[in-house]
Protein backbone atom coordinates (compact mmCIF):
# COMPACT_ATOMS: atom_id res chain seq x y z
CA UNK A 1 0.00 0.00 0.00
CA UNK A 2 3.07 2.51 0.86
CA UNK A 3 4.64 1.56 -2.21
CA UNK A 4 1.28 2.17 -4.23
CA UNK A 5 1.22 5.40 -2.97
CA UNK A 6 5.02 6.34 -3.42
CA UNK A 7 5.38 5.68 -6.67
CA UNK A 8 1.66 7.20 -7.72
CA UNK A 9 2.99 10.39 -5.76
CA UNK A 10 6.27 9.11 -8.09
CA UNK A 11 4.83 8.99 -11.49
CA UNK A 12 2.55 12.42 -10.41
CA UNK A 13 5.57 14.49 -10.19
CA UNK A 14 6.74 12.84 -13.84
CA UNK A 15 3.62 13.12 -15.72
CA UNK A 16 2.69 17.29 -14.09
CA UNK A 17 6.30 17.43 -15.39
CA UNK A 18 5.30 16.65 -18.74
CA UNK A 19 1.46 18.34 -19.16
CA UNK A 20 2.73 21.75 -17.25
CA UNK A 21 5.21 22.16 -20.07
CA UNK A 22 2.13 21.33 -22.92
CA UNK A 23 -0.20 23.86 -20.98
CA UNK A 24 -2.32 24.53 -24.66
CA UNK A 25 -4.16 21.28 -24.01
CA UNK A 26 -5.79 22.93 -21.07
CA UNK A 27 -7.00 25.73 -22.88
CA UNK A 28 -8.21 23.62 -25.49
CA UNK A 29 -10.03 21.34 -23.03
CA UNK A 30 -11.80 24.58 -21.59
CA UNK A 31 -12.78 26.09 -25.10
CA UNK A 32 -15.61 23.83 -25.68
CA UNK A 33 -17.98 24.31 -23.11
CA UNK A 34 -17.13 27.91 -23.07
CA UNK A 35 -18.42 28.16 -26.48
CA UNK A 36 -21.44 25.75 -25.67
CA UNK A 37 -21.86 28.31 -22.65
CA UNK A 38 -21.57 32.04 -24.34
CA UNK A 39 -23.26 30.50 -27.41
CA UNK A 40 -25.61 28.24 -27.17
CA UNK A 41 -26.98 28.22 -23.27
CA UNK A 42 -28.68 31.90 -24.35
CA UNK A 43 -30.74 30.12 -26.70
CA UNK A 44 -32.46 28.32 -23.94
CA UNK A 45 -34.03 31.22 -22.04
CA UNK A 46 -36.70 30.88 -24.27
CA UNK A 47 -37.64 27.87 -23.58
CA UNK A 48 -38.21 27.89 -20.18
CA UNK A 49 -41.77 28.37 -20.66
CA UNK A 50 -42.19 25.42 -22.57
CA UNK A 51 -44.20 22.66 -21.47
CA UNK A 52 -41.64 20.00 -20.63
CA UNK A 53 -38.75 22.36 -19.46
CA UNK A 54 -37.45 21.08 -15.96
CA UNK A 55 -38.06 23.92 -13.12
CA UNK A 56 -34.90 26.00 -12.73
CA UNK A 57 -33.17 28.94 -14.57
CA UNK A 58 -31.74 27.91 -18.11
CA UNK A 59 -28.02 28.55 -16.73
CA UNK A 60 -29.52 26.27 -13.71
CA UNK A 61 -30.54 23.34 -16.41
CA UNK A 62 -27.67 23.66 -18.53
CA UNK A 63 -24.36 24.26 -16.57
CA UNK A 64 -24.33 21.01 -14.88
CA UNK A 65 -25.40 18.90 -17.78
CA UNK A 66 -22.05 20.84 -19.52
CA UNK A 67 -19.98 20.25 -16.75
CA UNK A 68 -20.73 16.24 -17.34
CA UNK A 69 -19.98 16.84 -20.92
CA UNK A 70 -16.29 18.13 -20.18
CA UNK A 71 -15.89 15.00 -17.50
CA UNK A 72 -16.76 12.61 -20.61
CA UNK A 73 -15.41 14.50 -23.62
CA UNK A 74 -12.67 16.44 -21.82
CA UNK A 75 -11.42 13.22 -19.77
CA UNK A 76 -12.42 10.73 -23.20
CA UNK A 77 -8.89 12.40 -24.20
CA UNK A 78 -7.15 11.74 -21.62
CA UNK A 79 -5.02 9.13 -23.16
CA UNK A 80 -2.95 10.79 -25.53
CA UNK A 81 -0.68 11.13 -23.10
CA UNK A 82 -0.53 7.53 -22.60
CA UNK A 83 0.21 7.44 -26.04
CA UNK A 84 2.49 9.47 -26.48
CA UNK A 85 4.58 7.71 -23.32
CA UNK A 86 4.18 4.33 -25.08
CA UNK A 87 5.88 5.47 -28.30
CA UNK A 88 8.79 7.07 -26.13
CA UNK A 89 9.29 4.02 -24.99
CA UNK A 90 8.82 5.43 -21.01
CA UNK A 91 5.84 2.74 -20.32
CA UNK A 92 8.29 -0.33 -21.52
CA UNK A 93 10.98 0.96 -19.69
CA UNK A 94 8.70 1.55 -16.43
CA UNK A 95 7.55 -2.00 -17.15
CA UNK A 96 11.03 -3.06 -16.56
CA UNK A 97 11.26 -1.55 -13.17
CA UNK A 98 9.84 -2.75 -9.88
CA UNK A 99 6.91 0.26 -10.58
CA UNK A 100 3.57 -0.43 -8.97
CA UNK A 101 1.51 -0.91 -12.18
CA UNK A 102 -1.69 0.81 -10.34
CA UNK A 103 0.66 3.67 -9.79
CA UNK A 104 1.31 4.06 -13.04
CA UNK A 105 -2.61 4.41 -13.83
CA UNK A 106 -2.93 6.70 -10.41
CA UNK A 107 -0.24 9.36 -11.49
CA UNK A 108 -1.93 10.09 -14.65
CA UNK A 109 -5.27 10.30 -13.15
CA UNK A 110 -3.70 12.62 -10.71
CA UNK A 111 -2.63 15.11 -13.42
CA UNK A 112 -5.95 14.59 -15.30
CA UNK A 113 -7.94 15.09 -12.17
CA UNK A 114 -5.94 18.42 -11.11
CA UNK A 115 -6.44 19.46 -14.70
CA UNK A 116 -10.18 18.51 -14.98
CA UNK A 117 -11.13 20.08 -11.53
CA UNK A 118 -9.26 23.35 -12.54
CA UNK A 119 -11.35 23.04 -15.61
CA UNK A 120 -14.65 22.78 -13.89
CA UNK A 121 -13.82 25.85 -11.69
CA UNK A 122 -13.19 27.70 -14.75
CA UNK A 123 -16.58 26.95 -15.98
CA UNK A 124 -18.21 27.32 -12.60
CA UNK A 125 -17.02 30.77 -12.64
CA UNK A 126 -17.89 31.84 -16.19
CA UNK A 127 -21.21 30.29 -15.30
CA UNK A 128 -22.08 32.58 -12.11
CA UNK A 129 -21.36 35.28 -14.11
CA UNK A 130 -24.07 34.46 -16.74
CA UNK A 131 -26.50 33.52 -13.89
CA UNK A 132 -25.80 29.97 -12.58
CA UNK A 133 -27.31 29.82 -9.00
CA UNK A 134 -26.24 26.24 -7.59
CA UNK A 135 -26.96 25.45 -3.83
CA UNK A 136 -23.43 25.28 -2.40
CA UNK A 137 -23.77 21.78 -0.87
CA UNK A 138 -25.09 20.84 -4.11
CA UNK A 139 -22.33 21.64 -6.07
CA UNK A 140 -19.99 20.46 -3.72
CA UNK A 141 -21.49 16.93 -3.84
CA UNK A 142 -21.84 17.60 -7.49
CA UNK A 143 -17.65 18.05 -8.05
CA UNK A 144 -17.52 14.66 -6.18
CA UNK A 145 -19.49 12.99 -8.87
CA UNK A 146 -18.10 15.18 -11.79
CA UNK A 147 -14.32 13.97 -10.58
CA UNK A 148 -15.33 10.35 -10.39
CA UNK A 149 -16.90 10.23 -13.61
CA UNK A 150 -14.07 12.49 -14.89
CA UNK A 151 -11.47 9.57 -13.91
CA UNK A 152 -13.91 6.54 -14.95
CA UNK A 153 -13.77 8.44 -18.34
CA UNK A 154 -10.15 8.94 -17.97
CA UNK A 155 -9.16 5.50 -17.40
CA UNK A 156 -11.78 4.06 -20.56
CA UNK A 157 -9.47 6.34 -22.59
CA UNK A 158 -5.86 5.47 -21.20
CA UNK A 159 -7.50 1.55 -22.06
CA UNK A 160 -8.65 2.31 -25.10
CA UNK A 161 -5.57 4.45 -26.18
CA UNK A 162 -3.41 1.63 -25.14
CA UNK A 163 -4.80 -0.43 -27.11
CA UNK A 164 -5.31 1.27 -30.24
CA UNK A 165 -1.78 2.80 -29.99
CA UNK A 166 -2.18 5.42 -32.13
CA UNK A 167 -3.82 8.93 -31.95
CA UNK A 168 -6.48 9.28 -34.88
CA UNK A 169 -7.56 5.87 -33.41
CA UNK A 170 -8.28 7.21 -30.20
CA UNK A 171 -9.99 10.21 -31.49
CA UNK A 172 -12.21 8.42 -33.80
CA UNK A 173 -12.98 5.70 -31.06
CA UNK A 174 -13.80 8.08 -28.49
CA UNK A 175 -15.96 10.46 -30.84
CA UNK A 176 -17.54 7.00 -31.76
CA UNK A 177 -18.45 5.59 -28.77
CA UNK A 178 -19.11 8.51 -26.75
CA UNK A 179 -21.27 10.78 -29.16
CA UNK A 180 -24.30 8.91 -28.81
CA UNK A 181 -23.75 8.92 -24.95
CA UNK A 182 -23.33 12.49 -25.01
CA UNK A 183 -26.56 12.80 -26.99
CA UNK A 184 -28.49 10.66 -25.46
CA UNK A 185 -27.74 11.86 -21.72
CA UNK A 186 -29.38 15.12 -21.41
CA UNK A 187 -26.86 17.45 -21.50
CA UNK A 188 -27.65 19.26 -25.10
CA UNK A 189 -31.42 19.49 -24.21
CA UNK A 190 -33.11 18.27 -20.99
CA UNK A 191 -34.88 14.71 -21.87
CA UNK A 192 -38.20 14.94 -20.46
CA UNK A 193 -38.19 17.37 -24.09
CA UNK A 194 -37.44 13.70 -25.89
CA UNK A 195 -39.93 11.21 -27.63
CA UNK A 196 -40.34 8.33 -25.13
CA UNK A 197 -38.49 5.80 -27.35
CA UNK A 198 -34.77 8.03 -27.08
CA UNK A 199 -36.15 7.98 -23.14
CA UNK A 200 -36.14 4.35 -23.05
CA UNK A 201 -33.15 3.79 -24.61
CA UNK A 202 -31.20 6.79 -22.57
CA UNK A 203 -32.14 4.34 -19.55
CA UNK A 204 -29.20 2.01 -20.26
CA UNK A 205 -27.00 5.40 -20.34
CA UNK A 206 -24.85 5.32 -17.45
CA UNK A 207 -24.28 8.96 -17.99
CA UNK A 208 -28.09 9.60 -18.12
CA UNK A 209 -28.20 9.26 -14.28
CA UNK A 210 -24.78 11.60 -13.89
CA UNK A 211 -26.62 14.07 -15.93
CA UNK A 212 -29.98 13.91 -13.82
CA UNK A 213 -27.92 13.77 -10.43
CA UNK A 214 -25.90 16.78 -11.76
CA UNK A 215 -29.64 18.90 -11.98
CA UNK A 216 -30.58 17.26 -8.92
CA UNK A 217 -27.48 18.26 -6.77
CA UNK A 218 -27.78 22.13 -8.65
CA UNK A 219 -30.77 22.34 -7.19
CA UNK A 220 -30.07 20.94 -3.78
CA UNK A 221 -32.25 17.86 -3.35
CA UNK A 222 -29.81 15.47 -2.15
CA UNK A 223 -31.39 12.41 -1.81
CA UNK A 224 -32.80 12.31 -5.48
CA UNK A 225 -33.22 9.13 -7.12
CA UNK A 226 -31.26 10.05 -9.26
CA UNK A 227 -28.18 11.26 -7.65
CA UNK A 228 -27.99 7.56 -5.41
CA UNK A 229 -28.31 5.81 -9.11
CA UNK A 230 -25.91 7.89 -10.12
CA UNK A 231 -22.87 7.41 -7.37
CA UNK A 232 -23.25 3.63 -6.99
CA UNK A 233 -23.48 3.37 -11.50
CA UNK A 234 -20.81 5.83 -12.13
CA UNK A 235 -18.54 4.52 -8.64
CA UNK A 236 -19.02 0.81 -9.95
CA UNK A 237 -18.07 1.65 -13.37
CA UNK A 238 -14.42 3.75 -11.98
CA UNK A 239 -13.58 0.19 -10.32
CA UNK A 240 -14.21 -1.59 -13.39
CA UNK A 241 -12.61 0.82 -15.84
CA UNK A 242 -9.39 1.54 -13.13
CA UNK A 243 -9.29 -2.31 -13.32
CA UNK A 244 -9.06 -2.58 -17.34
CA UNK A 245 -7.01 0.20 -17.74
CA UNK A 246 -3.79 -1.27 -15.10
CA UNK A 247 -4.42 -4.04 -16.79
CA UNK A 248 -3.97 -2.93 -20.09
CA UNK A 249 -0.22 -1.15 -18.75
CA UNK A 250 0.55 -4.42 -17.63
CA UNK A 251 1.41 -5.50 -20.79
CA UNK A 252 1.53 -2.47 -22.74
CA UNK A 253 3.89 -2.76 -26.12
CA UNK A 254 4.20 -0.54 -28.68
CA UNK B 1 15.69 -2.93 -2.22
CA UNK B 2 18.74 -1.92 -1.26
CA UNK B 3 21.81 -0.11 -3.23
CA UNK B 4 24.38 -2.85 -4.41
CA UNK B 5 27.66 -0.59 -3.92
CA UNK B 6 29.91 -0.66 -6.74
CA UNK B 7 32.17 -3.04 -4.14
CA UNK B 8 29.83 -5.70 -3.80
CA UNK B 9 30.36 -5.79 -7.88
CA UNK B 10 34.09 -6.23 -7.64
CA UNK B 11 33.94 -8.42 -5.03
CA UNK B 12 31.82 -11.09 -7.12
CA UNK B 13 33.83 -10.34 -10.21
CA UNK B 14 36.84 -11.28 -8.52
CA UNK B 15 34.96 -14.46 -7.32
CA UNK B 16 34.41 -15.68 -10.51
CA UNK B 17 36.52 -15.36 -14.05
CA UNK B 18 34.91 -13.55 -16.79
CA UNK B 19 33.05 -15.81 -19.00
CA UNK B 20 34.85 -18.66 -17.41
CA UNK B 21 32.84 -21.76 -17.76
CA UNK B 22 32.77 -22.13 -13.75
CA UNK B 23 31.21 -18.87 -13.58
CA UNK B 24 27.71 -18.65 -12.56
CA UNK B 25 24.90 -18.55 -15.50
CA UNK B 26 23.43 -15.39 -15.02
CA UNK B 27 20.67 -16.25 -17.53
CA UNK B 28 20.11 -19.61 -18.73
CA UNK B 29 17.70 -20.51 -20.86
CA UNK B 30 16.53 -24.02 -23.25
CA UNK B 31 14.12 -24.21 -25.73
CA UNK B 32 12.43 -21.18 -25.63
CA UNK B 33 10.35 -20.33 -27.80
CA UNK B 34 7.38 -17.01 -28.94
CA UNK B 35 4.60 -17.47 -31.62
CA UNK B 36 3.11 -14.37 -32.20
CA UNK B 37 -0.35 -14.93 -33.97
CA UNK B 38 -1.59 -12.08 -36.27
CA UNK B 39 -3.93 -11.91 -39.40
CA UNK B 40 -2.06 -12.90 -41.47
CA UNK B 41 -1.58 -16.24 -39.14
CA UNK B 42 1.09 -17.24 -36.90
CA UNK B 43 4.98 -16.26 -36.95
CA UNK B 44 7.21 -18.09 -34.95
CA UNK B 45 9.71 -15.20 -33.75
CA UNK B 46 11.81 -17.39 -31.55
CA UNK B 47 12.59 -21.08 -32.00
CA UNK B 48 13.80 -23.31 -29.36
CA UNK B 49 16.93 -20.50 -28.19
CA UNK B 50 19.27 -22.11 -25.72
CA UNK B 51 21.62 -19.68 -24.66
CA UNK B 52 23.99 -19.55 -21.18
CA UNK B 53 25.06 -16.38 -20.16
CA UNK B 54 28.12 -16.32 -17.66
CA UNK B 55 28.24 -13.68 -15.00
CA UNK B 56 31.20 -11.11 -15.77
CA UNK B 57 30.85 -11.74 -19.43
CA UNK B 58 29.83 -9.27 -22.16
CA UNK B 59 27.54 -11.42 -23.88
CA UNK B 60 26.40 -10.59 -27.74
CA UNK B 61 23.40 -11.57 -29.52
CA UNK B 62 24.03 -10.98 -33.59
CA UNK B 63 21.97 -11.56 -36.39
CA UNK B 64 19.72 -9.58 -38.69
CA UNK B 65 17.07 -7.51 -38.58
CA UNK B 66 13.94 -9.99 -37.91
CA UNK B 67 16.00 -12.97 -36.71
CA UNK B 68 14.65 -12.58 -32.72
CA UNK B 69 17.00 -10.42 -30.98
CA UNK B 70 14.75 -8.00 -29.56
CA UNK B 71 11.82 -10.64 -29.16
CA UNK B 72 14.00 -12.88 -27.14
CA UNK B 73 15.63 -10.02 -24.99
CA UNK B 74 11.97 -8.78 -23.92
CA UNK B 75 10.95 -12.38 -22.80
CA UNK B 76 14.32 -12.18 -20.91
CA UNK B 77 13.33 -8.72 -19.37
CA UNK B 78 9.94 -9.69 -18.32
CA UNK B 79 8.06 -7.52 -21.18
CA UNK B 80 6.54 -10.64 -23.06
CA UNK B 81 5.63 -14.07 -21.83
CA UNK B 82 7.44 -17.16 -23.69
CA UNK B 83 4.79 -19.41 -25.77
CA UNK B 84 7.28 -21.83 -24.43
CA UNK B 85 10.34 -23.38 -23.17
CA UNK B 86 12.03 -22.30 -19.68
CA UNK B 87 14.25 -19.42 -18.33
CA UNK B 88 15.89 -18.28 -15.72
CA UNK B 89 17.64 -14.68 -15.14
CA UNK B 90 20.04 -14.63 -11.94
CA UNK B 91 18.64 -17.70 -10.70
CA UNK B 92 15.19 -16.75 -10.61
CA UNK B 93 12.61 -18.94 -12.69
CA UNK B 94 11.68 -16.30 -15.03
CA UNK B 95 7.38 -17.33 -15.43
CA UNK B 96 7.16 -17.30 -11.71
CA UNK B 97 9.03 -14.59 -10.20
CA UNK B 98 9.60 -11.78 -12.37
CA UNK B 99 9.41 -9.23 -10.03
CA UNK B 100 12.19 -10.55 -8.05
CA UNK B 101 14.18 -10.84 -11.87
CA UNK B 102 12.95 -7.12 -12.42
CA UNK B 103 15.01 -6.03 -9.17
CA UNK B 104 18.36 -7.36 -10.26
CA UNK B 105 18.03 -6.15 -13.67
CA UNK B 106 18.35 -3.06 -16.00
CA UNK B 107 17.46 -2.57 -19.60
CA UNK B 108 18.24 -0.57 -22.43
CA UNK B 109 15.84 -0.92 -25.27
CA UNK B 110 16.27 0.28 -28.89
CA UNK B 111 14.18 3.52 -28.48
CA UNK B 112 15.32 3.84 -24.96
CA UNK B 113 12.55 5.40 -22.52
CA UNK B 114 13.39 8.70 -21.47
CA UNK B 115 10.42 11.34 -21.01
CA UNK B 116 11.10 13.54 -23.98
CA UNK B 117 9.46 16.32 -21.60
CA UNK B 118 11.15 15.65 -18.63
CA UNK B 119 15.39 16.29 -18.35
CA UNK B 120 17.63 14.08 -18.42
CA UNK B 121 17.75 14.60 -14.67
CA UNK B 122 14.37 14.44 -13.60
CA UNK B 123 14.54 11.37 -15.79
CA UNK B 124 17.23 9.81 -13.89
CA UNK B 125 15.91 10.55 -10.70
CA UNK B 126 12.30 9.05 -11.09
CA UNK B 127 14.69 5.86 -12.57
CA UNK B 128 16.50 5.60 -9.12
CA UNK B 129 13.39 6.04 -6.82
CA UNK B 130 11.26 3.81 -8.70
CA UNK B 131 14.14 1.20 -7.22
CA UNK B 132 13.46 2.23 -3.94
CA UNK B 133 16.19 5.00 -3.47
CA UNK B 134 15.74 7.68 -1.31
CA UNK B 135 15.42 11.03 -2.55
CA UNK B 136 19.18 11.90 -1.62
CA UNK B 137 20.77 8.26 -2.88
CA UNK B 138 19.14 8.98 -6.25
CA UNK B 139 20.36 12.55 -6.67
CA UNK B 140 23.79 11.63 -5.55
CA UNK B 141 23.96 8.82 -7.61
CA UNK B 142 22.33 10.86 -11.05
CA UNK B 143 25.08 13.33 -10.30
CA UNK B 144 27.29 10.49 -9.98
CA UNK B 145 26.05 9.31 -13.99
CA UNK B 146 26.23 12.67 -15.26
CA UNK B 147 29.49 12.98 -14.75
CA UNK B 148 31.03 9.83 -15.47
CA UNK B 149 29.00 10.00 -18.96
CA UNK B 150 29.41 13.32 -19.46
CA UNK B 151 26.34 14.84 -19.21
CA UNK B 152 27.22 17.91 -17.33
CA UNK B 153 26.52 20.26 -20.78
CA UNK B 154 23.23 18.87 -20.79
CA UNK B 155 21.57 17.00 -18.22
CA UNK B 156 18.79 19.57 -17.15
CA UNK B 157 17.76 20.45 -20.48
CA UNK B 158 14.81 18.72 -22.15
CA UNK B 159 15.44 15.59 -23.27
CA UNK B 160 13.49 15.69 -26.70
CA UNK B 161 16.79 18.45 -27.22
CA UNK B 162 18.94 15.75 -27.13
CA UNK B 163 21.15 14.43 -30.25
CA UNK B 164 21.16 10.73 -30.68
CA UNK B 165 24.49 10.18 -29.15
CA UNK B 166 23.49 12.22 -25.80
CA UNK B 167 20.18 10.66 -25.42
CA UNK B 168 21.86 7.42 -25.64
CA UNK B 169 23.97 8.32 -23.10
CA UNK B 170 21.22 8.76 -20.97
CA UNK B 171 19.54 5.72 -21.58
CA UNK B 172 22.72 3.99 -20.65
CA UNK B 173 22.63 6.00 -17.27
CA UNK B 174 18.86 4.96 -16.67
CA UNK B 175 19.73 1.42 -17.22
CA UNK B 176 22.57 1.37 -14.43
CA UNK B 177 20.87 3.76 -12.45
CA UNK B 178 20.06 0.90 -9.77
CA UNK B 179 23.70 -0.59 -9.94
CA UNK B 180 21.75 -4.09 -11.81
CA UNK B 181 24.01 -7.02 -11.03
CA UNK B 182 22.74 -7.70 -15.53
CA UNK B 183 22.47 -5.22 -18.22
CA UNK B 184 20.40 -5.85 -21.37
CA UNK B 185 21.28 -3.31 -24.27
CA UNK B 186 18.99 -3.76 -27.25
CA UNK B 187 20.99 -2.05 -30.52
CA UNK B 188 22.73 -0.22 -27.99
CA UNK B 189 24.47 1.97 -31.04
CA UNK B 190 21.96 1.65 -33.97
CA UNK B 191 21.90 4.70 -35.53
CA UNK B 192 24.26 6.45 -34.03
CA UNK B 193 27.38 8.45 -35.45
CA UNK B 194 30.99 6.83 -35.17
CA UNK B 195 31.86 8.82 -32.04
CA UNK B 196 28.75 8.36 -30.25
CA UNK B 197 29.36 4.44 -31.00
CA UNK B 198 33.47 4.37 -29.86
CA UNK B 199 31.49 6.20 -26.50
CA UNK B 200 28.92 4.18 -25.88
CA UNK B 201 31.47 0.87 -26.23
CA UNK B 202 34.18 2.64 -24.08
CA UNK B 203 31.53 2.79 -21.44
CA UNK B 204 30.12 -0.67 -22.42
CA UNK B 205 33.96 -1.81 -21.70
CA UNK B 206 34.11 0.49 -18.09
CA UNK B 207 30.67 -1.88 -16.75
CA UNK B 208 32.44 -5.15 -17.79
CA UNK B 209 35.53 -3.99 -15.78
CA UNK B 210 33.57 -2.96 -12.99
CA UNK B 211 31.86 -6.81 -12.96
CA UNK B 212 28.84 -6.01 -14.91
CA UNK B 213 27.08 -8.87 -16.88
CA UNK B 214 25.96 -7.61 -20.07
CA UNK B 215 23.71 -8.64 -22.63
CA UNK B 216 23.47 -7.01 -26.07
CA UNK B 217 21.89 -7.44 -29.17
CA UNK B 218 22.97 -6.42 -32.31
CA UNK B 219 22.98 -6.48 -35.93
CA UNK B 220 26.87 -4.78 -36.55
CA UNK B 221 29.61 -6.93 -36.84
CA UNK B 222 32.25 -4.83 -35.21
CA UNK B 223 30.33 -4.30 -32.51
CA UNK B 224 29.82 -8.01 -32.08
CA UNK B 225 33.95 -9.01 -32.38
CA UNK B 226 35.04 -5.63 -30.81
CA UNK B 227 33.40 -5.76 -28.12
CA UNK B 228 31.52 -9.32 -27.05
CA UNK B 229 33.30 -11.97 -25.15
CA UNK B 230 31.19 -14.44 -26.83
CA UNK B 231 28.33 -14.32 -28.96
CA UNK B 232 25.59 -16.49 -30.03
CA UNK B 233 24.49 -15.99 -34.04
CA UNK B 234 20.61 -15.83 -34.60
CA UNK B 235 18.86 -16.20 -37.98
CA UNK B 236 14.94 -16.91 -38.32
CA UNK B 237 14.47 -17.27 -34.37
CA UNK B 238 17.11 -19.95 -34.14
CA UNK B 239 20.68 -19.72 -32.69
CA UNK B 240 23.20 -20.96 -35.74
CA UNK B 241 26.32 -20.54 -34.13
CA UNK B 242 28.05 -20.08 -29.99
CA UNK B 243 31.41 -18.93 -28.89
CA UNK B 244 33.76 -16.56 -28.35
CA UNK B 245 34.30 -13.94 -31.60
CA UNK B 246 37.91 -15.92 -32.35
CA UNK B 247 36.52 -19.25 -32.25
CA UNK B 248 33.75 -19.37 -34.43
CA UNK B 249 35.88 -16.86 -36.95
CA UNK B 250 38.73 -19.66 -36.55
CA UNK B 251 36.73 -22.73 -37.19
CA UNK B 252 34.80 -21.53 -39.76
CA UNK B 253 36.40 -19.52 -42.40
CA UNK B 254 40.46 -19.68 -41.13
CA UNK B 255 42.99 -16.77 -42.58
CA UNK B 256 44.17 -16.56 -45.78
CA UNK B 257 47.94 -15.11 -45.97
CA UNK B 258 48.57 -14.39 -49.65
CA UNK B 259 51.96 -14.67 -50.82
CA UNK B 260 52.95 -12.62 -54.35
CA UNK B 261 55.96 -14.52 -55.89
CA UNK B 262 58.39 -14.16 -58.77
CA UNK B 263 56.88 -15.96 -61.59
CA UNK B 264 59.51 -16.12 -63.66
CA UNK B 265 61.33 -19.12 -61.54
CA UNK B 266 59.34 -21.87 -59.99
CA UNK B 267 58.30 -20.46 -56.60
CA UNK B 268 55.28 -21.28 -56.50
CA UNK B 269 56.05 -25.03 -56.84
CA UNK B 270 58.69 -24.56 -54.50
CA UNK B 271 56.52 -22.71 -52.09
CA UNK B 272 53.44 -25.41 -52.41
CA UNK B 273 55.66 -28.35 -51.79
CA UNK B 274 57.15 -26.62 -48.51
CA UNK B 275 54.12 -25.55 -47.42
CA UNK B 276 51.49 -28.80 -48.24
CA UNK B 277 53.11 -30.70 -45.40
CA UNK B 278 52.67 -27.96 -42.15
CA UNK B 279 50.14 -28.70 -40.25
CA UNK B 280 48.27 -25.33 -39.87
CA UNK B 281 47.69 -25.26 -43.49
CA UNK B 282 44.71 -26.41 -44.70
CA UNK B 283 44.88 -25.46 -48.47
CA UNK B 284 47.09 -23.87 -50.81
CA UNK B 285 45.43 -21.88 -53.93
CA UNK B 286 48.29 -20.64 -56.72
CA UNK B 287 46.94 -17.30 -58.24
CA UNK B 288 47.79 -14.87 -60.66
CA UNK B 289 50.70 -13.80 -58.83
CA UNK B 290 51.89 -15.88 -56.20
CA UNK B 291 49.84 -18.48 -53.82
CA UNK B 292 47.43 -18.21 -51.40
CA UNK B 293 47.80 -20.44 -47.93
CA UNK B 294 44.57 -20.83 -46.09
CA UNK B 295 45.47 -21.29 -42.57
CA UNK B 296 44.45 -21.53 -38.71
CA UNK B 297 45.94 -18.69 -36.48
CA UNK B 298 47.19 -16.72 -39.49
CA UNK B 299 49.00 -13.87 -37.31
CA UNK B 300 51.01 -16.50 -35.42
CA UNK B 301 52.11 -18.69 -38.36
CA UNK B 302 53.28 -16.01 -40.78
CA UNK B 303 56.22 -15.41 -39.34
CA UNK B 304 57.68 -19.33 -39.91
CA UNK B 305 56.01 -19.09 -43.06
CA UNK B 306 58.11 -16.31 -44.13
CA UNK B 307 61.30 -17.89 -42.14
CA UNK B 308 60.57 -21.50 -44.67
CA UNK B 309 60.44 -19.64 -47.46
CA UNK B 310 62.84 -17.43 -47.04
CA UNK B 311 65.51 -20.19 -45.94
CA UNK B 312 65.26 -21.70 -49.18
CA UNK B 313 65.83 -18.56 -50.91
CA UNK B 314 61.87 -17.93 -52.26
CA UNK B 315 61.61 -14.55 -53.32
CA UNK B 316 58.69 -13.03 -51.72
CA UNK B 317 57.76 -9.54 -53.38
CA UNK B 318 54.43 -9.06 -51.43
CA UNK B 319 52.34 -10.87 -48.23
CA UNK B 320 48.93 -10.25 -47.13
CA UNK B 321 46.97 -11.52 -44.16
CA UNK B 322 43.48 -11.52 -44.70
CA UNK B 323 41.55 -12.44 -41.47
CA UNK B 324 37.96 -13.87 -41.22
CA UNK B 325 34.67 -11.64 -40.98
CA UNK B 326 32.03 -12.95 -38.74
CA UNK B 327 30.37 -12.22 -42.11
CA UNK B 328 32.10 -15.31 -42.91
CA UNK B 329 30.75 -16.88 -40.22
CA UNK B 330 27.47 -15.99 -41.34
CA UNK B 331 27.30 -17.04 -44.81
CA UNK B 332 28.78 -20.20 -44.15
CA UNK B 333 26.18 -21.41 -41.58
CA UNK B 334 22.81 -19.65 -43.18
CA UNK B 335 24.19 -19.45 -46.57
CA UNK B 336 23.61 -15.81 -46.50
CA UNK B 337 25.38 -12.64 -46.02
CA UNK B 338 24.50 -10.62 -43.17
CA UNK B 339 25.77 -7.28 -44.95
CA UNK B 340 23.04 -8.03 -47.51
CA UNK B 341 20.17 -9.22 -44.70
CA UNK B 342 20.78 -5.97 -43.51
CA UNK B 343 20.72 -3.65 -46.46
CA UNK B 344 23.79 -1.78 -45.49
CA UNK B 345 25.00 -3.08 -41.83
Amino acid sequence: MGKVLRDSWLMFKSQFNVSKRNPVWVFIGLFQPICYMLLFAPLLKSLVGVPGFPPGGAYNIFTPGLMVMMAIFGAGFAGFNIIGRLRSGFIERMRVTPVSRIAMIFGSLAVDGLLFMIQIALLLVVGLILGFRPRVGGMALLAVLLFITGMTMACFSYALALLVKDEGGLAASVNLLVLPLVLLSGIMLPLTLAPELLRNIAKFNPFTYAVDASRALVAGDFGADSVVKAFIIIGVLAILTIYWATRSIRQAAM
Amino acid sequence: MRVDTLSQLHTSADATNSGSPHATALIKTKGLVRTFKSRKGTVEAVRGVDLEVREGEIFGFLGPNGAGKTTTMRILTTLMPASGGTATVCGLDLRRDPAKVRRQIGYVSQVGGAEPMETGRENLLLQGRVYGMSAKEARQRATELVTRLDMDDFADRLVKTYSGGQKRRLDVALGIMHHPRLLFLDEPTTGLDPQSRARIWDEVRALHDQGMTIFLTTHYMDEADGLCNRLAIIDHGQIVSQGSPETLKQEIAGDIISLGLDMQSNAVEQATSLMRERPFVREIQPTADGVQLYVSQGETVLPEVMRTLDAQHIAIRSVMLARPTLDDVFLRRTGRSLRESNGNS
